[in-house]
């Protein structure tokens, strides 16, 4: 068994077993909760500059199955589990863990505390770290450390600009076999007949999104991030959309500019990051959280509704109101009142705002599931009905 | 929502007895519900049969009915209550079932009774097979092709489409009761009339087969605004086939992708939806086709239950008590999270560790019985571990199950066996054989076949258990051999002589490395010692000297995966980095409990536990409790300041007391497991609080306690010990027969049995002692026809009061934990209680009992014996403190710490006006074709009381309580043994008296026809037919009298018996029985039921 090295920023580091692709690997360290999902994480193109530790101890049991990615590729600088299946065990499955990290050459480690670096990154904050299999290494755990040190910080950092597409593309595909969005009786709600264009911001996109977006209709159009305003006001869609992503909304700056173009001319809907940089258009300020919400079980309060919904979260950064605003419950922008229609029950955190002229819904979680609960699938029916009335 | 002010006072329903389905995790419940109640300012009304419950603690409930939970008697508490509302979702089947009939008998609408938690219709969707398929065909979810049929005809044409095989399952009844799995004709017809018998209302489902697909649970939540939560999704490690209950089970699952997951999870939201439960816990269970995803729906229980108490244990998520709260209207966004106070209910927990529950059987003790295991449960108790992986969590589990199994140790031979040994051919085929055979001993027969090489693939066709879990047990099958592989190559090498094995393994680098890596596997010390073919102790040493740094740390219980910060100490033991155990330097003590629940062995034991944390607690001392049994109050996380959810073996709870380091461990209140670490814990330097376990050795070593007894100048049945056969005779001979024998190595009464004669005695020596080491054999006079009386006494050291002493209705030489008993005596005379009442405060004297003390006596024409001391809590400790009101076990634990009993205000017991009959109950309907006649072993799996202000009434309360109801009218059969004719002449007289029609069979009725009476002749089975069981199965008769001498005629009328048993006809095996049953009848005639609350018995 082949030994490997996790060294954080502040010094800390931990022996473990090498796991998937044999090399070094840094970035920030993250945990995420969630029991199951892992190789929708590992192609969430949100983890991009990040490592991610899993708190549940198995990981692999089930293997890797293609329809189960949420991107073109993984994304996820490297793996951190307490222990990787040496056998899985699914009907689906068509490789292993570790076969799948070699493939992707994602450097992993094993049989390390997880707890222990969960609790130490809870008290101390979200940091840089270095995995190394110690074999393709000279240097001793201080020049892990100290490499770890000298990673840049995430922050302001376009991270976008490294995992959107290089040029736009249609999608066609719906959930399938998967379908989120159910109704009372058990059935799939049929597709509407009556299509929307759809243009959706590639800030690093799950394939979840574009499925999502399909089962309701929409002829999806994916675009740049970069694309301007007036690019995509001359494909004349229904609709747009402003995906997830990784890192902070301040390093994705460019696209507010052009985002604050097309709030008010056509429904827009923001997930994540998505939220975070219409957030910023709007004119909020961004944050980072001290260690993020990273897993599949955190409540949200409907607050129109009071009702409780468990969703699915993956971001560091987050936007807020200001204590005025939030006092009044609501926000002036320049395209009419927001307000806050989702709060965090864990803290607070704002999680969802829409516009009450502006034909515009956010929410920092992500109702596309995959990994985590269909709770928040209702949301890309709004999205719909915000373009059907729109039209009428 | 804010709570609900319309409702002032609340019916809750327990379970009743602890059958097997049913058993502490009810108590836990209901106690969390209870409590809830009362802090939201309601006023709860409960009713609950069994005496060992927390929750019928009278400070628990405004008014606590410890009266038989019948339709009969929760309508009258409705009457004299008038209670708001009823919530009956947590107590199992029995609550369910009862509300049910209230509903249908108008009984609710009649006193204006609102159900909460789950209305009729909710509980009916639910529980009718019929209505349940067809709401989830109208939410597009699969269940198993089936049909309900009401005879057997309908059974024969539908297993044309199921084809075998086939499920068969009674409608209406407890964890899975009467249920099969038929694999031929012939089976399935025996099934289809066993199940068309057991079911209440004489319907039954035939069901395609599932067998070998995956098993999933889920625990799912909704309040009032229809969110949503699921607690904890389980997996089954033995696929379909297997009860849940009897299953191995692991949280989280671990199979399953997300997309599965969700795709169970929306299922799940939508069942809690369509079946309308809504408020509060629901369980639904999901099988899964290895081959394809397939989904089908097997079941959903609208109510806590086993598998929530499981899953609340396994999260640290409360589900009966946040239950209880969305009853009364609060919303899951209301309710805090207790354990990270930041954070709310309306959460799913996510957790950082495996939890793997064990079931517990006990076909040991039931001759006749079929241990293999079907869809019906079997099993008695169940342990829990948790650990960081399966691997650490399951081998956890394996010892906690107390079965001198410290790991997966080899049932073949094998534990030093490796790849290349020689290996008899036959080996692997008689390991093939039993992988086969679905028996508890599964798991450890697979790792056997791993070890000889037989393949996963060739595993899993055979057993199912998913590869995934066949692949972790071939790990540390791997492992081992690992270990043993070093252990050889360092026997090899060593020169020096006086180098053993284990040191050599343990200073060597790579060695030393291994033992590292096992340690974080799970592995015990004893299971090291095996393998390193040393002792358990020396492998403790020598961990100590060479592997310091590689200590047992403990983690947190925190629902959340360490993102908050936990704020309760639920602790379990790992081997990490860090240790969050925070252990504080107050005064604190340990309680140890009883571990899985067992026969002999169970919630009596756990109610004492939780009341030594109680007493401690108004002392201000700090508790610390270690148990492994999730269904126990013991183990809420509330119950005390710090709980380890442990192994209750050497090992780990001397970790504990190393990171703990209390002022003492309390020992005598767990029953015979914390019993046993007496000594252990008394040599590792750690104080026993209470009785010295010298005393508790002097009462328990055969030849100190005849010092003893000695001594005092007290009588005890003359006794002898044998090493053989011939030796036996002679000791036999000298006590004189009948005698009492059974090996010394058991407890429990396993094995005992009464012998009549030297014949009988040697073809027990043959039949039971297998082995030289299992001598020597105990060999005890039995007192024949004498009375047994039972006693518990708490003394401080100085004082003795004696508390209660319980007149048994069966004869002495029926185990005490199996015979009905009367509190106060119901015919012992002043003087000779006054004796037995003298002798034990002298023995309490003379062993300088700090605690409690039970002691066993056997009255014999009025000469008295000892038949055991036992100076630690009883089984009968709860039932003696309600019926006297004063809480004997609080009491105990506060002398146990210094306390005197003067001033704790008890030197002398109330004087009481009613009369309490505590009865057994026995799960002999759901074990297979055993013999339902009481003898030396025990064989219950719980008890009830009945109380009232005479000994009639109280027994027979306590026979509707334990689910018999005696007849007002009607036929007797009786058919006894000679020397019980005379006894039944009584009998006969008083019932015909009260208009009873007596048959018997011909020597009984001919020895009763001379004497006057008027009884009909009945033919015996092999007297040619109609014949007694012909009469019974017919229904013909209303109660049946059946005692039986020798062995011969045990046979011969074990007909008789079990179908008196399959019919719930009232039956009795000993005269004592039937004379307390017509005093009930005559007393049932004279007058009618009362009931009242405990507390109106003991007015404060």
């Amino acid at each position: 068994m082949k030994k490997a090295i996790l060294a954080l920023a502040d010094g800390t580091v931990l022996e473990g077993r090498a796991l998937g692709f044999e090399g070094e690997a840094s970035g920030e360290v993250v945990f995420n909760t969630a029991m199951t999902g892992y190789q929708e994480i590992l192609t969430d193109p949100s983890y991009k500059g990040q490592m991610v530790l899993m708190t549940c101890p198995h990981i692999g049991n089930y293997g890797i199955s293609p329809e189960d990615n949420e991107s073109r590729q993984t994304w996820t600088e490297g793996f951190i589990v307490t222990e990787a299946a040496r056998r899985p065990s699914n009907w689906r499955s068509e490789l292993s863990l570790h076969e799948y990290l070699v493939h992707h050459r994602i450097v992993g480690i094993e049989g390390i505390d997880t707890r222990y670096l969960t609790r130490h990154l809870r008290t101390h904050g979200s940091q840089a770290g270095v995995i190394s299999h110690v074999a393709s290494v000279n240097g001793s755990p201080d020049d892990l450390v100290a490499k770890a040190n000298a990673l840049p910080s995430i922050s302001k950092q376009d991270l976008v600009g490294t995992v959107t597409c290089a040029s736009a593309y249609q999608w066609k595909e719906g959930t399938g076999d998967w379908p989120q969005r159910l109704n009372a009786k058990g059935q799939v709600n049929p597709t509407p007949t009556k299509q929307f264009q759809v243009v959706v911001y590639d800030f690093g996109v799950k394939k979840n999104i574009l499925r999502r977006l399909v089962d309701e209709g929409c002829a999806v159009t994916v675009v740049p991030a970069s694309t301007t305003a007036e690019t995509v006001r001359a494909m004349n869609p229904d609709g747009v959309f402003l995906s997830n992503g990784p890192g902070d909304p301040e390093g994705a700056s460019y696209a507010v500019r052009h985002i604050q173009d097309l709030i008010g001319w056509r429904p827009v809907m923001g997930i994540c990051l998505g939220h975070q940089i219409l957030g910023l258009a709007l004119g909020l300020s961004s944050y980072k959280l001290k260690f993020g919400h990273h897993g599949a079980n955190h409540p949200v309060l409907d607050l129109r509704s009071r009702k409780v919904e468990i969703t699915s979260q993956n971001h560091n950064f987050a936007v807020r109101l200001s204590s005025a605003e939030q006092a009044n419950g609501l926000l002036e922008t320049p395209w009419g009142p927001f307000e806050p229609t989702h709060v965090s029950l864990n803290d607070d955190c704002l999680e969802g705002l829409v516009g009450k002229a502006a034909p515009v819904l956010s929410v920092q979680y992500h109702p596309e599931a995959s990994p985590g609960p269909h709770d928040s699938s209702y949301l890309f029916s709004q999205f719909r009905a915000m373009m059907e009335q729109a039209h009428a | 929502m804010p709570k609900r002010n319309d409702l002032r006072r609340i019916l809750l329903i327990g379970s009743g007895p602890i059958v097997i389905g049913q058993a502490c995790e009810f108590d836990y419940s209901g106690t969390q519900a209870c409590k809830t109640l009362k802090q939201e300012g309601y006023e709860v009304v409960l009713i609950n049969s069994n005496p060992a419950t927390i929750m019928t603690d009278p400070e628990l409930a405004d008014r606590t009915y410890i009266e038989p939970i019948t339709v009969e008697v929760v309508e009258r508490i409705l009457e004299e209550e008038r209670p708001d509302a009823l919530l009956p979702t947590m107590g199992g089947q029995t609550a369910l079932n009862v509300t049910m009939s209230l509903q249908e008998r108008g009984a609710l609408e009649k006193y204006n009774v609102q159900l909460i938690g789950a209305n009729y219709e909710a509980i009916n969707k639910a529980e009718d097979r019929d209505a349940f398929k067809r709401a989830m065909d109208n939410i597009g979810l699969a269940t198993p092709t089936s049909r309900l049929i009401r005879n057997r005809e309908d059974a024969m044409n539908f297993l044309e489409i199921v084809g075998f095989p086939a499920i068969v399952r009674p409608s209406f009844t407890l964890g899975g009761a009467g249920g099969n799995i038929a694999y031929n004709r012939e089976e399935f017809e025996r099934d289809v009339d066993w199940a068309l018998l057991t079911s209440p209302v004489g319907e039954a489902l035939i069901e395609r087969s599932l067998i070998g697909w995956k098993e999933y649970e889920l625990e799912v939540m909704r309040d009032l605004n229809d969110n949503v939560v699921i607690v904890c999704p389980i997996e089954n490690f033995d696929a379909m086939g297997i009860h849940t209950g009897d299953s191995i089970t692991v949280a989280p699952a671990m199979t399953l992708t997300d997309k599965e997951y969700q795709r169970m999870r929306d299922a799940a939201i939508r069942i809690i939806q369509e079946i309308g439960v809504e408020t509060g816990g629901s369980n639904i269970q999901f099988a899964l086709n290895p081959e394809n995803g397939e989904m089908i729906v097997i079941e959903m229980n609208p109510r806590v239950s086993r598998s929530s108490a499981l899953a609340s244990k396994a999260t640290g998520f409360p589900i009966a008590k946040i239950a209880a709260k969305l009853a009364v209207g609060y919303t899951l966004d209301e309710i805090a999270n207790d354990i990270t106070k930041v954070t709310q209910a309306s959460f799913e927990p996510t957790i950082d560790y495996v939890v793997v529950k064990i079931p517990r059987f006990a076909f040991e003790k039931f001759h006749g019985s079929n241990p293999t295991l079907t869809t019906q449960m079997k099993s008695v108790g169940e342990a829990m571990a948790l650990g960081r992986t399966f691997k650490e969590a399951f081998q956890k589990a394996l010892r906690s199950l107390e079965t001198d199994r410290c790991g997966l140790i080899s049932l073949s031979g094998l534990d030093h066996y490796l790849p290349g040994d020689d290996l008899s051919p036959s080996i692997p085929e008689h390991i093939r054989t039993a992988i086969r055979t679905v028996h508890p001993d599964r798991p450890w027969h697979i790792a056997d076949g791993l070890r000889t090489g037989i393949s996963k693939d060739e595993i899993f066709a055979a057993t199912h258990v998913d590869p995934w879990f066949l692949d972790q047990i071939e790990e540390l099958v791997l492992f081992e051999q690992r270990l043993l592989s070093q252990a050889r190559a360092c026997a090899g090498e060593k020169t020096d002589e006086s180098v053993t094995i284990p040191d050599a393994v343990f200073n060597d680098p790579d060695g030393l490395e291994l033992l590292k890596e096992a340690k974080r596997l799970g592995f015990s010390d004893q299971r090291l010692a095996q393998l390193l073919d040393t002792t358990a102790a020396t492998v403790r040493t020598l961990r100590r000297v060479h592997l310091p740094s590689s200590r047992v740390t403990y983690s947190r219980v925190d629902t959340c995966a360490a993102e908050f910060e936990a704020f309760t100490p639920y602790l379990y033991s790992t081997y990490g980095r860090e240790c969050e155990a925070r252990p504080t330097h107050q005064e604190k003590v340990v309680i140890l409990g009883g571990g899985p629940n067992r026969i002999g062995q169970g919630i009596e034991f756990d109610y004492c536990c939780v009341h030594a944390t109680l007493a401690l607690r108004e002392l201000g001392i700090e508790t610390i409790m270690v148990n492994c049994n999730p269904e126990t109050v013991s183990t809420d996380y509330d119950t005390s300041d710090r709980l380890y959810f442990e192994p209750l073996v050497e090992e780990d709870v001397l970790n504990i007391m190393e990171v703990e380091r209390p002022m003492g461990v309390v020992v005598q209140f767990g029953g015979q497991t914390p019993l046993k670490l007496a000594l252990p814990l008394a040599r590792a330097g750690i104080p026993i609080l209470g009785t010295s376990p010298d005393a508790i050795d002097r009462a328990e070593d055969r030849e100190r306690f005849s010092a003893l007894i000695t001594t005092l100048g007290l009588r005890q049945p003359r006794n002898g010990a044998a090493r053989s056969g011939d030796e036996a005779s002679a000791v036999a001979s000298r006590i004189g027969y009948p005698v009492i024998v059974r090996p010394s190595y058991v407890l429990g009464g396993r094995a005992m049995q009464i012998v009549y004669d030297e014949p009988s005695l040697r073809s027990y020596v043959e039949n039971t002692v297998m082995t030289a080491d299992q001598f020597p054999l105990l060999i005890d006079q039995y007192l024949t026809d004498a009375i047994e009386v039972d006693v518990d006494a708490v003394s401080d050291g100085a004082e003795v009061v004696v508390a209660g002493i319980m007149e048994h209705v069966e004869e002495a030489g029926i185990h005490s934990g199996d015979s009905a008993c009367s509190l106060p005596p119901h015919s012992l005379t002043p003087e000779l209680i006054d004796r037995i009442r003298t002798q034990t405060v002298a023995l309490a004297r003379e062993l300088q009992v700090v605690g409690l003390m039970n002691v066993q006596f056997a009255v014999q024409e009025n000469e008295v014996s000892i038949l055991e001391v036992n100076p630690r809590a009883s089984r009968t400790v709860p039932f003696v403190s309600k019926t006297i009101g004063v809480p004997l076990a609080k009491l105990a634990m506060k002398a146990m710490v210094g306390h005197s009993l003067r001033d704790l205000n008890f030197t002398e017991v109330p004087v009481v006006r009613h009369i309490a009959v505590k009865e057994s109950v026995f799960p002999f309907t759901k074990l297979g074709n055993v013999d339902v006649l009481l003898g030396p072993e025990m064989r219950s799996t719980g008890e009830v009381m009945g109380i009232d202000q005479d000994f009639g009434w109280a027994f027979a309360k306590s026979q509707a309580a334990a689910g018999l109801s005696l007849p007002h009218m009607g036929t007797i059969i009786m058919s006894v043994r000679d020397g019980d004719k005379a006894g039944t002449v009584n009998v006969a007289e008083r019932l015909q008296a009260l208009g009873f029609k007596l048959q018997a069979t011909r020597g009984t009725a001919a020895y009763l026809l001379e004497r006057g009476l008027n009884v009909e002749p009945v033919n015996k089975v092999k007297e040619g037919r109609p014949h007694l069981v012909d009469h019974i199965k017919n229904r013909q008769a209303q109660l049946v009298v059946n005692t039986v001498g020798t062995a011969s005629s045990h046979h011969d009328s074990l007909p008789i018996r079990r179908e008196a048993l399959q019919q719930n006809i009232p039956y009795f095996t000993t005269i004592q029985g039937i004379q307390a049953a017509v005093t009930a009848i005559e007393a049932m005639r004279k007058s009618s039921l009362t009931i009242k609350p405990l507390q109106d018995y003991h007015p404060t």
